[in-house]
C-alpha cells in the first residue's frame, strides 16, 4: 500500500509542478495514476484529502484558486518558485561547519529535522560529509521531557499549561505562559515566555516542570514581542554569582584532593594538614565540605563549620527515621 | 513519522541529487540518504513509474544503469529539491548560529559564511523559537587548560595531564592520545585514549588541574572507538549498583542532575528515586553533603556507612576543636 500511495503522490507533485493552470480535483483523478482505483467519490474524496494535507506537512507550497474546468470548483498547482529551494554552493570549510552543525544534536527532533535539511541540500548538489571528524564537538541535548510539547507550543503559537517547581523555598505551582521561545543557554534549556499568572515575561528552567504539558487556548493566538532576543533573555535572567569567602580547614593526611586541588597548606601537622583555600560559591560549599565526612574540618569560619555539621547532624536524623 | 512519510521527502530529493552527479555508484548514493542500496533500487524503481501526466515513454523519469553506476537522463521537472521545511531550517540555521557566537570552538569565520548562504536558500523558512547558545559554565583557569587540549587535538599530540577523579577523589598523572574535546551541556571534555587505564576516557576539561603537550604524536589503538553519546554522555554500566533514594524538596536537584531512573512523587514535594552509581565512595560523599535532604531506603549498607562516617565525623570535629 505505501509504495503505490508514494508513487501516486511523487506523481501528483510531478503533474501540478507541470500545469500553470489549477487543476480541480476531478481533473486530477483523471489523469494522476492511482486515484482511478478509487471505488466511489466518497473515498477519492477522502483519499485527496489525506495526500494534499501531507504534502503540505513535508511543506510543498500547493496553490488553489478556481478550476479551469466550468465548474467553480477549487483547483489546485505548485508553483515552481515556491517549491524549489535556492541556489546554494558551498566551499570545503563551509560544507564541513554545516556538518559540524548538523552533528550538534542529540535530540530524536532535531536530528530528524536536520538529516531532512541536509538530504535537500546534498540534493543541490552541496556535499556534506557528516562523517568527517572534527576537532571540537559540540552537543546539544533535549532529554528533557518538557522539551517535544513545548517547543510543539512555540511552533504554533499556542499557550500552555504546566506544574512548575521552582529552587525552595518557593512552593510547586501550575503556571500558564504564552510561549515564546525554548533555549538552550549554557547547557540548560529554558522557556521563555509571557507568564499569565504574573502578567510579565518569565524564565523556566525546563527540568523543573513536572508532569506533563498541556496547551492552553487556540493555536496562533501567542504573539512574540518585535525584536525579541531569546539569549540575552536568559542571560539577563541568571543569578550574579555570590563573592568567594575565605576558609581555614583541617583535612587528613593524602585525603579530600577534591579540597586540596583548589588549596594552599598553611600547616603540616602530625594528625594532617591545614588549608586554605577561596570559596566561590559559599551556599554550596557546606554540601562540598560535609561530603568528606571525618577527612575534613572546618576551622573558619564559625558559620560554615556550623552548616557542616548541621548537614552532618542531619544525616544521623534522616537515617534513624 | 510513517515509511510513506519519510520516503515521500527522499523519492523527491533523489532525482535532483542524481541529476547532480551522474554516473555515481549506489552504494555512496544509498549512504547520503542514510539507507541500503537495496532500498535504494526500490525507490529508483518506484521512480521509473513517474512522470508527467501522459505517462508515455518520453514522459516518464528515465534512469540508467550501468553495473551499479547510476545516470538520471530525464527528470520529468525535477531538477531542483524541495525547499527546508521550518522545522529543518530551523534545526540547520540555529545550530549554526550556536557555533557562530561560540568564539574559539571552531572556524567561526567558515561557519558565518556558511550561514549567510544557507539563509538566503532557504528564504522565509527562518526560524523562530529556539535558540542555543553554547557558552560553558567554566573559570578562566579551565578557559586556559582547554586551550591547550583544543590544540593538542588539532595538531594530534599527545599530553600528560594531572587529573582529578571526582570517583575517587584521587589525583593522578597520565598520558593520553587526545581523540576530540567534547562541548556537552555547558561543559568541556576530552575523549582521549588514557595509555594508564588502556581505554577511551571521557576527561572534563574542568578537573584538568596541570597538561603539557608532549613531543610525541597522539596515537590512539585503531579500537578505539569515539563514544556514542546520542543517549548521554554516561550510560548505566554493568556492575553499577542501585539505591534507592527519598528526596526531600530541596534535594530535588538531585534527580534533574544525576542519572536516576522511576521517579515517584510522594506528595509534599517529596520524591522517590531510583539512581546508579559505580563507586560507593563517591556515593557517600554525595549523601552525606545532602545531610538530612535524603534518605536512603536501600541498600542498607550504603545507609550504615553513610551513618558512620557522619558519627565520626562529629567526633573528629569535637575533639580537635576543642584542643
Amino acid at each position: 500500500m505505501a509504495i503505490a500511495r508514494a508513487e501516486r503522490l511523487v506523481n501528483l507533485v510531478l503533474c501540478l509542478l507541470s500545469t500553470r493552470q489549477f487543476l480541480t480535483a476531478e481533473r486530477i483523478r483523471a489523469i494522476v495514476p492511482g486515484y482511478a482505483d478509487a471505488p466511489t467519490d466518497e473515498a477519492f474524496f477522502r483519499m485527496f484529502e489525506r495526500d494534499k494535507s501531507e504534502l503540505r506537512d513535508l511543506g510543498v507550497p500547493l496553490e488553489t484558486g478556481k478550476g479551469v474546468d466550468g465548474t467553480f470548483s477549487d483547483g489546485y498547482r505548485i508553483a515552481r518558485r515556491d517549491y524549489e529551494l535556492g541556489d546554494i554552493d558551498l566551499e570545503p570549510d563551509e560544507a564541513a561547519a554545516v556538518a559540524l552543525a548538523a552533528r550538534l544534536w542529540d535530540s530524536p527532533q532535531l536530528t530528524g529535522a536536520v538529516h531532512g535539511a541536509l538530504i535537500k541540500l546534498r540534493a543541490a548538489g552541496v556535499d556534506v560529509d557528516d562523517a568527517a571528524p572534527a576537532v571540537v564537538e559540540p552537543k546539544v541535548r533535549t532529554s528533557e521531557p518538557a522539551f517535544p510539547p513545548l517547543l510543539a507550543a512555540v511552533q504554533k503559537a499556542q499557550a500552555v499549561r504546566f506544574d512548575y517547581r521552582p529552587p525552595p523555598p518557593a512552593q510547586p505551582k501550575t503556571r500558564t505562559v504564552e510561549p515564546w521561545g525554548v533555549v538552550a543557554w549554557r547547557g540548560r534549556w529554558y522557556l521563555v515566555g509571557h507568564d499569565r499568572d504574573r502578567d510579565a515575561p518569565r524564565c523556566f528552567r525546563l527540568s523543573r516542570v513536572a508532569g506533563a504539558v498541556q496547551t492552553v487556548g487556540k493555536a496562533g493566538e501567542v504573539q512574540v514581542p518585535e525584536g525579541l532576543d531569546l539569549l540575552s533573555f536568559v542571560a539577563r535572567t541568571e543569578v550574579a554569582p555570590t563573592p568567594s569567602a575565605p576558609a581555614k580547614l583541617w583535612v587528613a593526611k593524602d585525603r579530600a584532593h577534591g579540597l586540596r586541588r583548589h588549596a594552599t597548606i598553611v600547616d603540616r601537622r602530625d594528625d594532617g594538614d591545614v588549608i586554605e583555600l577561596d570559596l566561590k560559591f559559599p551556599d554550596s560549599a557546606a554540601k562540598w565540605i560535609a561530603g568528606f565526612g571525618p577527612d575534613v574540618v572546618v576551622l573558619e569560619p564559625e558559620l560554615l563549620a556550623k552548616s557542616v555539621r548541621e548537614r552532618l547532624l542531619g544525616v544521623l536524623e534522616s537515617e534513624r527515621r | 513519522m510513517n515509511a510513506a512519510n519519510d520516503r515521500l521527502p527522499r523519492l523527491l530529493a533523489l532525482v535532483p541529487y542524481l541529476l547532480n552527479r551522474p554516473d555515481i555508484d549506489v552504494a555512496e548514493a544509498a549512504a547520503d540518504f542514510g539507507i541500503t542500496p537495496k532500498q535504494l533500487r526500490k525507490d529508483l524503481e518506484l521512480l521509473w513509474m513517474c512522470g508527467l501526466p501522459g505517462y508515455g515513454p518520453g514522459d516518464l523519469i528515465d534512469i540508467t544503469f550501468e553495473g551499479d553506476r547510476i545516470t538520471v537522463s530525464f527528470d520529468a521537472g525535477l531538477e531542483r529539491p524541495l525547499r527546508l521545511t521550518a522545522a529543518e531550517a530551523a534545526s540547520l540555521l540555529v545550530a549554526l548560529r550556536a557555533l557562530a557566537e561560540t568564539p574559539g570552538v571552531v572556524d567561526t569565520d567558515a561557519v558565518q559564511r556558511a550561514l549567510a548562504k544557507i539563509e538566503k536558500a532557504v528564504g522565509d523558512a527562518q526560524p523562530a523559537g529556539l535558540a542555543v547558545g553554547l557558552g560553558l559554565r567554566e573559570r578562566a583557569e579551565t578557559t586556559q587548560i582547554r586551550d591547550t587540549v583544543s590544540h593538542a587535538v588539532k595538531h594530534e599530540r599527545a599530553l600528560r595531564i594531572r587529573y582529578y577523579s571526582q570517583a575517587h577523589d584521587q589525583i593522578s598523572d597520565r598520558v593520553v592520545d587526545p581523540m576530540r574535546l567534547l562541548l556537552v551541556e555547558g561543559r568541556g571534555y576530552l575523549e582521549a585514549w588514557c595509555r594508564s587505564a588502556l581505554g577511551v576516557r571521557l576527561f572534563r576539561v574542568d578537573r584538568i588541574d596541570e597538561v603539557t603537550e608532549l613531543d610525541e604524536p597522539s596515537a590512539p589503538p585503531p579500537h578505539a572507538e569515539p563514544t556514542d553519546t546520542s543517549e548521554g554522555l554516561f550510560q548505566p554500566e554493568d556492575g553499577q549498583r542501585l539505591a534507592i533514594l527519598t528526596l526531600e524538596p530541596d534535594a530535588h536537584w538531585v534527580a534533574e542532575y544525576y542519572p536516576v531512573d522511576l521517579v515517584t512523587e510522594l506528595g509534599d514535594g517529596r520524591t522517590r528515586v531510583l539512581m546508579r552509581y559505580a563507586d560507593t565512595s563517591w556515593m557517600v560523599r554525595l549523601l552525606l553533603g545532602l545531610g538530612g535532604e535524603v534518605h536512603v531506603e536501600q541498600p542498607e549498607e550504603l545507609a550504615a556507612q553513610v551513618r558512620s562516617r557522619a558519627e565520626e565525623a562529629l567526633r573528629r570535629a569535637d575533639h580537635l576543636l576543642s584542643t
